[in-house]
């Protein structure tokens, strides 16, 4: 009997540190790819020069290049990854399902749609975009979302899952459909411009912006990570959670709101990279294990390398133009979690 | 307790089949009923006596005639068709992977066959339209090999959980590959045009091809429908009741994939069929897959063929794209009824 339980521990001892190991692995990664990232891009600037630059030593044109084009462009990478992959795994824990992403709140679809109102009315290029189309993308990912909880919520249950997931997917459904029945109206330039935008591509990248998302994240990173033993819970039914003396409706308002709130100022600055939100937790959780105290900021890592390492490959590929950063990120990301997915047992 | 209970649960069971013999039955005749009106109706009004006539009195110089026979009928068929297929397509894999956000779209179906397209659009602009068909039919049996085979590396084989996320990150790959190529080649709008078109060019040959394959795999899901409500009850409970799941697994992979690749090749992703259908069907008949499947089939091909007709009548002469279309008034209906009722899997 004794020895069991020494076995245990002595187990429980080791996950613990093969999943500490994991995390340091993930940082790690992280700011390989940060180093990677600030040294490629269009114009050459080798590892030596980019140092002396870091450490105020560069000339005008490095400093230009380094810290308004390529460093604001690294930040809001990493913030998006990291914000995205968070919301999914929030959302992939309310709603019980393997499937689920930001996207099942609307927040893409909504976001989208007022892409397209806004192009169509204005242009693509006009003098505004850079700043107006963040606020219309958050405004219509928040109405969105609000629209599909109150569609959900159902006096004595609240917003039951699967409630939840066919109500999203049922709005998800009918915005795409108004979004096609506008796009088909759209004019060549306008339509490449939408297409990149749905595609996924971090354009508005200057300080603003990561001033912008950076409280969001600094926020409610923290508030989730302290409702992890909640997921947990919420993961067990909503009956079990009940027992286990969880408040359950009220739980999960303020978790879909703190995942709307990170997925949606993400993807004002991003376009809709979907594929980070939906593989992230999966890739976490494959690392890691179902636990939310490790599984969120695992999560949070790895989305963040994720999209920081595709964002710095879409640089590099096709230049100078680029490809967006979200076919990238399905581009790695796939394949390496097809990968683990054919490897692991269940 | 249990005394009080069984009555209803078996009157409940009875009225699901009643339910279910009534949609079957009054929903053909409706079917029917609808495609004689589309068939009138469009660009240039053509009265139900020149439709009867057309079809048993051709007469090939009579223009009315040739619009009914070489334009309008086709693609009336083909839309229902096309819509059960989805539809059951839909039906059948919610069954299997126990996952109400399933669809035949999960497979990686649709990705693959926009992957074909994509390519073809880019690298070998003068194909011919039967072509592109064929190309992107095997782009769609190319996702879906795809996703069965990655599932089904680890011994043990496919489980649903592991065939719906291969499922996902095949999707998302060969999508991020095809829109990718679809910007760098300069071909988005054309694709954009080709998948927003559906059933609009349809004709004879196409249904020659689609409907031996598309009908046998409809009978064949009929067939498999004990099958589907067995593994809908969880892989476990279905081995316990003496199935054999690999098997039914495999058999419900290979109707969906005849299904909706047939469907997809032709008519582009139609995703919204697939996914409300089903959970419409189980509204009304229960989850017995029994009767899920034909009711399923029938309102898939109700819903597809009134969508044609709002796409062609709505602007004419252009066609407002069907699968917008059908997302604008489903998505209402299914709002209602999802938040009317608790629906189950």
């Amino acid at each position: 009997m004794m020895n069991q339980l020494q076995k245990n521990e002595a187990h429980k001892r080791k996950i613990a540190l093969r999943n500490t190991v994991i995390v340091i692995g993930c940082a790690l990664l992280l700011m390989l790819s940060f180093i990677i990232s600030m040294n490629t891009g269009y114009t050459k600037l080798p590892p030596s020069d980019t140092l002396r630059t870091l450490f105020g030593g560069g000339t005008t044109r490095e400093n230009l290049i380094l810290f308004d084009f390529r460093l604001p462009r690294i930040v809001v990478s990493i913030l998006v990854g990291a914000g995205l992959a968070l919301s999914g795994c929030i959302i992939q824990g309310v709603a019980k399902n393997a499937l689920a992403d930001p996207g099942l709140l609307g927040i893409n679809a909504g976001a989208g749609l007022m892409v397209i109102l806004y192009v169509l009315f204005f242009g693509a290029h006009s003098f505004l975009s850079v700043f107006t189309l963040p606020f219309l993308a958050l405004f219509g990912a928040g109405v969105t979302a609000g629209i599909i909880y109150a569609l959900a919520f159902k006096k004595g249950e609240g917003v039951a899952p699967l409630r939840l997931i066919l109500t999203g997917v049922a709005v998800q459904a009918g915005l795409s459909s108004l979004t096609t029945v506008l796009v088909v109206k759209l004019a060549d330039t306008q339509f490449d411009f939408v297409t990149t935008w749905q595609a996924g591509s971090i354009w508005a990248s200057n300080w603003k912006f990561v001033l912008a998302l950076l409280p969001w994240l600094l926020l409610l990173t923290p508030y989730v990570l302290s409702k992890s033993r909640v997921l947990d819970v919420l993961n067990l039914g909503d009956d079990v959670a009940h027992s286990l003396g969880a408040t359950v409706e009220r739980e999960r308002r303020r978790l879909l709101a703190a995942s709307v709130a990170l997925a949606a100022s993400c993807v004002a600055v991003s376009g809709s990279i979907s594929f980070v939100g939906l593989i992230a937790p999966h890739l976490a959780r494959r690392l890691v294990g179902p636990r939310h105290r490790i599984l969120l900021p695992t999560c949070a890592l790895t989305g963040a390398v994720l999209v920081s390492a595709a964002d710095t490959i879409a640089r590099v590929v096709a230049q100078p133009a680029g490809i967006p950063t979200g076919i990238m990120v399905a581009i790695i990301g796939a394949p390496y979690f097809l990968y683990l997915l054919a490897r692991s047992r269940y | 307790m249990n005394q009080t209970n069984k009555p209803p649960i078996q009157s409940r069971k009875k009225s699901h089949a009643w339910t279910a013999w009534f949609i079957i039955i009054a929903g053909t005749g409706l079917l029917t009923l609808i495609m004689a009106f589309s068939i009138t109706v469009g660009a240039a009004e053509i009265p139900l006596s020149s439709v009867w006539d057309a079809l048993f009195r051709f007469d090939a110089k009579n223009t009315q005639h040739l619009i009914v026979v070489d334009l309008r009928l086709p693609r009336v068929i083909a839309s229902a068709l096309v819509g059960a297929a989805f539809a059951v397509a839909g039906a059948i894999m919610q069954g299997t992977t126990r996952n109400p956000m399933a669809d035949s779209g999960l497979m990686g179906l649709n990705a693959g066959a926009g992957f074909a397209l994509s390519i073809c659009f880019a690298l070998f602009p003068d194909l011919v339209y039967m072509q592109i068909i064929l190309f992107s039919f095997l782009g769609a049996a190319f996702g879906a090999a795809l996703v069965g085979g990655i599932a089904s590396l680890r011994r043990g084989g496919a489980t649903p959980i592991r065939l719906v996320l291969a499922g996902a990150a095949v999707s998302a790959l060969l999508a991020a590959l095809s829109q990718g190529i679809a910007l760098y080649f300069g071909v988005a709008q054309d694709m954009m045009f080709w998948t927003a078109g559906g059933v609009a060019g349809s004709n004879w040959e196409q249904i020659r091809i689609m409907a031996p394959w598309i009908l046998g795999a409809l009978l064949g899901a009929i067939t498999l429908a004990r099958s589907v409500s067995l593994l809908s009850l969880g892989e476990d409970v279905a081995k316990g009741l003496g199935l054999n799941t690999t098997v039914g697994n495999v058999l419900c992979f290979l109707i969906v994939l005849i299904l909706a690749g047939a469907s997809v090749s032709v008519v582009g992703a139609v995703g919204f069929v697939g996914l409300i259908i089903p959970h419409l069907a189980r509204y009304f008949v229960g989850v017995d897959y029994r009767w899920v499947i034909p009711s399923s089939a029938v309102l898939g091909a109700l819903l597809m063929v009134l969508a044609d007709l709002g796409a062609r009548t709505l602007n004419p002469p252009f066609e407002t794209p069907i699968g917008a279309l059908i997302g604008l008034v489903g998505v209402p209906f299914f709002l209602y009824l999802v938040h009317k009722q608790r629906m189950a899997l």
